[in-house]
């Protein structure tokens, strides 16, 4: 089990959190009226799938229920960071790791 | 056949204590150049180049594989079988695999051990209930076998469960599907690996894939572990690693890799003749021949590589197998592992040419790639062959993730992903 470190509450356990995806894929501004089909299945389907270091997101449901942001390596599963939604990844000089197929 | 297995080879083998058999396949160093090349030897893989050889007449290809035969999630499943999928697309495909797999031990001549012991879909509320009946109905009107079974005939067919289910998960009905079962898992790799073999494919193991090139005549330079290798076409069937191989290639997928994990009990004497699966609680449950309980939960929330998951996903599932099967609460878990599984949005494979000329990918079955393997080798043999998706492949072409033309298996195909 993940031991992921909530910004806001510290140190929990990966069953407190909920809803992992991909992070810091937003909304596109041009809301749903101007978006072409190209840009929504951009936006709802397509996800890096990294193997090496990788941005995601949690909801820390049966915790603050906040969205919090993770940076973790997919091979190793160790978590190298993790900060609050809206903030941008920390700069940490392992995290460009990277594996080979 | 070169080397048919059958009562009288062993019996003649017996002759000489079992010491002289010849290997299944050879283990050929590559070529400079082959018509088609599979990465990927898997199951899917090595089905693929099978058909290609058999159906096709291509048999100067080569399937190459990074570790050994059927050592990734062939290796790592659940071994369940069956075709009682929701939408007609899925239908079609799985009915296709299962029908494959009733005649696979003969036609291959190696004993996959396919045992059609029936697979029992529980429901456990209302709303099971309906969802259950309509997919049995789908089914049957697209010539899936599938029955409804209230709970007395659920304990008539599978006695060891308990109808009560701990008081909060009482079995209200199942669907049946008698001609699911299950098969032995490293048989189908290492049968299709023979066989292709036989018909002339090179299946060349320890040989990762670094790259690729194309050229202008179409044709693509994979750099290999053991070199260069020129192909006429190349099929990609990497299951988990299929974004990093895509990635190499130049092009994206929507697949999400994820860890499944499975375990295994002690040996006991023979207890369940069936397979049991549970959508609302996520757990399934068959007996191997060798007496174990062979187990599966459900994939991990989180995307990784690490061929290992969480602990509670395994707690999760052994609490409901122990309110299904009570008395199966003191048996002891003997081995546990994870397996990668290649999720797409809608849990459907893409099977599918790719932005890259002459390169084609069967990736994203999930967590049901195993029951698919005839059909999605056969299939895919298809699409390499003729270049063009016909009508069993059309629904799972990578471009509807563009399109929207999704094939939601998600929930409907009798089991939660």
């Amino acid at each position: 089990m993940l031991l992921i470190e909530c910004p806001h509450c510290g140190p929990r356990a990966e069953t407190e959190y909920a809803g992992c995806s991909e992070a810091h894929i937003a909304r596109p501004e041009s809301g749903g009226l101007d978006m072409t089909d190209a840009e929504w299945v951009e936006w709802v389907f397509w996800r890096k799938n990294t193997k090496g270091v990788y941005l995601e997101r949690w909801n820390h449901a049966a915790g603050c229920r906040r969205w919090i942001n993770c940076m973790r390596d997919t091979v190793t599963n160790e978590i190298l960071a993790t900060y609050k939604a809206g903030e941008k990844p920390p700069k940490i000089a392992d995290a460009e790791r990277e594996y080979k197929f | 056949m070169k080397n048919r297995y059958s009562i009288f080879s062993l019996i003649r083998n017996a002759f000489s204590y079992h010491q002289e058999w010849p290997p299944a396949w050879r283990s050929p160093e590559p070529k400079k150049s082959y018509d088609a090349v599979i990465v990927g030897g898997g199951g899917h893989g090595l089905a693929t180049a099978y058909y290609l050889a058999k159906n096709h007449g291509m048999t100067n290809i080569a399937v190459l594989e990074k570790g050994w035969l059927g050592g990734g999630n062939t290796a790592r499943n659940t071994t369940i079988i069956r075709s009682n999928y929701l939408w007609d697309e899925s239908a079609k495909l799985y009915e296709h695999s299962v029908k494959l797999w009733e005649g696979l031990s003969q036609e291959l001549n190696y004993n996959v051990m396919f045992s059609q012991r029936g697979v029992l879909n529980l429901a456990h509320n209302q709303h099971d209930l309906r969802e259950l009946s309509r997919r049995i109905n789908a089914n049957r009107l697209n010539g899936v076998d599938s029955e409804f079974l209230n709970p007395e005939e659920v304990k008539k067919f599978c006695p060891a469960i308990d109808l009560r289910g701990g008081g909060r998960y009482p079995v209200l009905g199942a669907s049946l599907q008698r001609r699911g079962g299950t098969a032995r898992h490293d048989a189908v790799a290492w049968g299709y690996a023979r066989a292709a073999d036989e018909l002339g494919v090179d299946v060349i193991q320890n040989c990762p894939v670094l790259g690729f090139e194309s050229h202008a005549d179409g044709s693509i330079t994979i750099n290999s572990g053991k070199g260069p290798i020129k192909a006429g076409k190349v099929g990609l069937v990497v299951a988990g690693h299929s974004s990093v191989i895509a990635d190499m290639a130049g092009f994206r997928l929507p697949t999400e890799s994820r860890p499944l994990q499975a375990l295994v009990s002690e040996p006991m004497k023979p207890c369940i003749d069936t397979v049991v699966m549970s959508n609302a609680v996520h757990a399934y449950i068959s007996q191997s021949d060798k007496g174990e309980l062979v187990i599966g939960a459900g994939a991990d929330a989180y995307i990784s590589y690490g061929q290992k998951g969480s602990g509670h996903q395994t707690e999760h599932t052994l609490a409901a197998i122990c309110e299904m099967f009570p008395q199966f609460r003191r048996v002891k878990m003997m081995r546990q592992w994870g397996g990668i599984v290649d999720t797409n949005p809608d849990a459907s494979p893409i099977i599918s040419k790719t932005p890259v000329a002459n390169m084609f990918i069967n990736c994203g079955w999930g967590t049901g790639g195993f029951k698919g393997t005839p059909g999605s080798g056969w299939t895919f043999a298809d699409l390499i062959a003729s270049g063009e998706p016909d009508d069993m492949n059309a629904p799972f072409k990578l471009d509807r993730f563009k399109t929207g033309y999704l094939v939601d298996e998600h929930g409907a195909a009798a089991v939660a992903h």
